[in-house]
């Protein structure tokens, strides 16, 4: 217990301090992770809209299977596969993104994705089954209906993407992998803290367990609030 | 609508049966007396533990748990009562261990040699140099690639023993330095990858050398009888966790563990280890425990 209360006293200290060993993660966790929702945010929202208003999907039954696979998928296997890929001796080798923010931002975007495309999906299945037909009634062009569909549903929407950052703002097996966890270069929050545990520093690894937990705080925050603005100016 | 009450009446009962089971102590773990032994990534990943610890648990009944991290944490584990025994290798922490009261004693044990790798092409030009500190005077003036632990194990003093004897201090703010938090493994693999330069303790360097197809050796010669520098002389001790801060160590399990590992039998069992499959012996024992 001692050691607890010990760890919390300096893991304030060290982030009023803005010590760079804290600050230098914090960055870099923040780059990785919201390059990486954009990606997968970019190309995950419209697969996910066109697959939940598609009336019908071939081999429904086969992609749904792959895509809740997907939204499962163990990041460390991600981060293996990536590691492969990307090695001097795998078949991408020559783009030298190895250890690599670059190499980070890759795998969590594969992570990300399926949950995107998954959690938007469902959200724009199950949201007004009469909405479509409705719009079409009225003269509604495609464009139109697709934006309509988008703002009726973006509670889901922000779910899904939320559900995304949650996932990979937690996720240390594959940048640790990917990453290499180079002080300064590719060490994010989640790396450092198993690192910092590993020396027995434990304040520290407390301190950048709780920066982390406040990052996803305010980031969930941050997606209600903007929700309800919509909502109340409506 | 019975059905469905029944298929939810299966998943419950199926939850609470992997509850329980997963929850209960095996019946094997019961039984025996449980060693656990914190050690080094480096004895570890050579897999010289999978090839004499069999014996042990044959002899004692008992289980050895292993837990291979760097000497810091192996440390610290010691400290806090979470291991029973350490086998590790940063000398110097060892006695300050041992006088601070944590472990009843010090037994060496065994050694054997670090020697610095780097990439094939060799682009600072250290290859056959006998020292690792010339080695590393040069690699840091050429700034060229190094891989660094960085993570309070054995080898990452050694390494910073080594920087200060070269008068140098080289921190990540430097480009060429790369600090990686990992395990002598992962750091091999990343120096293979990157074209670095790294230091490392011979044994995990030959047990993985087949998949480090850009690494060579520089320094240290190819066998511990051909390094001609005395600092990289990599030395194993043995500690038992004392037992009087931690009422659940133990100790006379420990005890009986050293006795094992000094006998005469294990040594020439460490001693013949990796001569078969790498073609040289990978640790050598001290003729008698100290």
């Amino acid at each position: 217990m001692q050691i607890l209360i010990e760890a919390l006293e300096d893991s304030l200290q060290l982030m009023l301090d803005l010590d760079p060993t804290v600050l230098v993660p914090v960055m870099l966790t923040l780059r990785v992770t919201l390059s990486s929702l954009a990606v997968s945010t970019m190309i995950g929202l419209p697969i996910g809209v066109s697959l939940g208003m598609a009336v019908k999907i071939p081999a429904r039954g086969l992609l749904l299977a792959a895509l809740y696979t997907g939204m499962g998928l163990p990041p460390v296997v991600v981060g293996l596969i990536i590691f492969l890929m990307l090695s001097r001796s795998g078949p991408l080798g020559y783009l030298s993104w190895l250890f690599t923010p670059t190499a980070m931002i890759l795998a969590q975007t594969v992570i990300a994705l399926p949950l995107i495309v998954g959690l938007t999906m469902a959200a724009v299945r199950n949201s007004h089954p009469e909405l479509q037909p409705q719009l079409r009634a009225l003269g509604a062009t495609r464009w139109q209906t697709i934006i309509t569909v988008i703002s009726e549903t973006r509670f889901g929407l922000l779910a899904a993407i939320a559900a995304a950052y949650g996932r990979i703002v937690a996720e240390v097996g594959a940048v640790m992998l990917v990453g290499g966890n180079i002080e300064m270069k590719t060490r994010v929050l989640t790396t450092a803290i198993v690192l910092e545990t590993r020396k027995g520093a434990f304040a520290l690894a407390l301190a950048l367990g709780l920066i982390l937990l406040t990052m996803t705080f305010i980031a969930n925050i941050a997606l209600l609030r903007f929700g309800n603005w919509n909502e109340q100016r409506r | 609508m019975v059905k469905k009450h029944r298929s939810l009446l299966w998943l419950a009962l199926t939850l609470i049966t992997a509850a329980i089971v997963g929850c209960r102590p095996s019946q094997h773990l019961q039984e025996s007396q449980i060693l656990r032994l914190a050690t080094t990534t480096s004895t570890e990943n050579s897999g010289l533990l999978n090839a004499i610890l069999p014996q042990f648990e044959f002899i004692t009944g008992a289980t050895v748990e292993v837990v291979a991290v760097g000497t810091g944490q192996a440390l610290a584990l010691g400290k806090a009562g979470d291991a029973d025994v350490l086998l590790v290798h940063a000398p110097e922490q060892e006695r300050e261990f041992v006088a601070a009261g944590h472990g009843t004693a010090r037994y060496s044990i065994m050694y054997n040699d670090f020697i610095i790798v780097g990439p094939r092409d060799d682009p600072a030009n250290i290859r056959h140099l006998s020292l690792a500190t010339d080695a590393m005077t040069i690699i840091a003036s050429t700034k060229s690639p190094w891989a660094s632990r960085g993570d309070d194990s054995g080898t990452y003093v050694k390494e910073k023993t080594l920087w200060r004897a070269a008068g140098l201090y080289p921190t990540s703010s430097e480009s060429w330095y790369h600090s990686i938090g990992q395990g002598m493994g992962a750091t091999l693999n990343y120096a293979n990858e990157t074209d670095a330069y790294t230091l490392t303790d011979r044994g995990t360097y030959l047990s993985q050398s087949e998949h480090l197809p850009f690494l060579n050796l520089m320094v240290g010669g190819l066998s511990i009888k051909d390094n001609s520098d005395p600092t990289l002389y990599n030395p194993y001790g043995i500690i038992p966790v004392h037992s009087k801060k931690h009422n659940r160590i133990k100790h006379q399990l420990a005890l009986q563990f050293v006795e094992w590992l000094t006998s005469a039998e294990t040594r020439e069992h460490i001693n013949s280890y990796g001569v078969e499959e790498f073609g040289q012996q990978l640790f050598y024992t001290h003729r008698q425990s100290q």
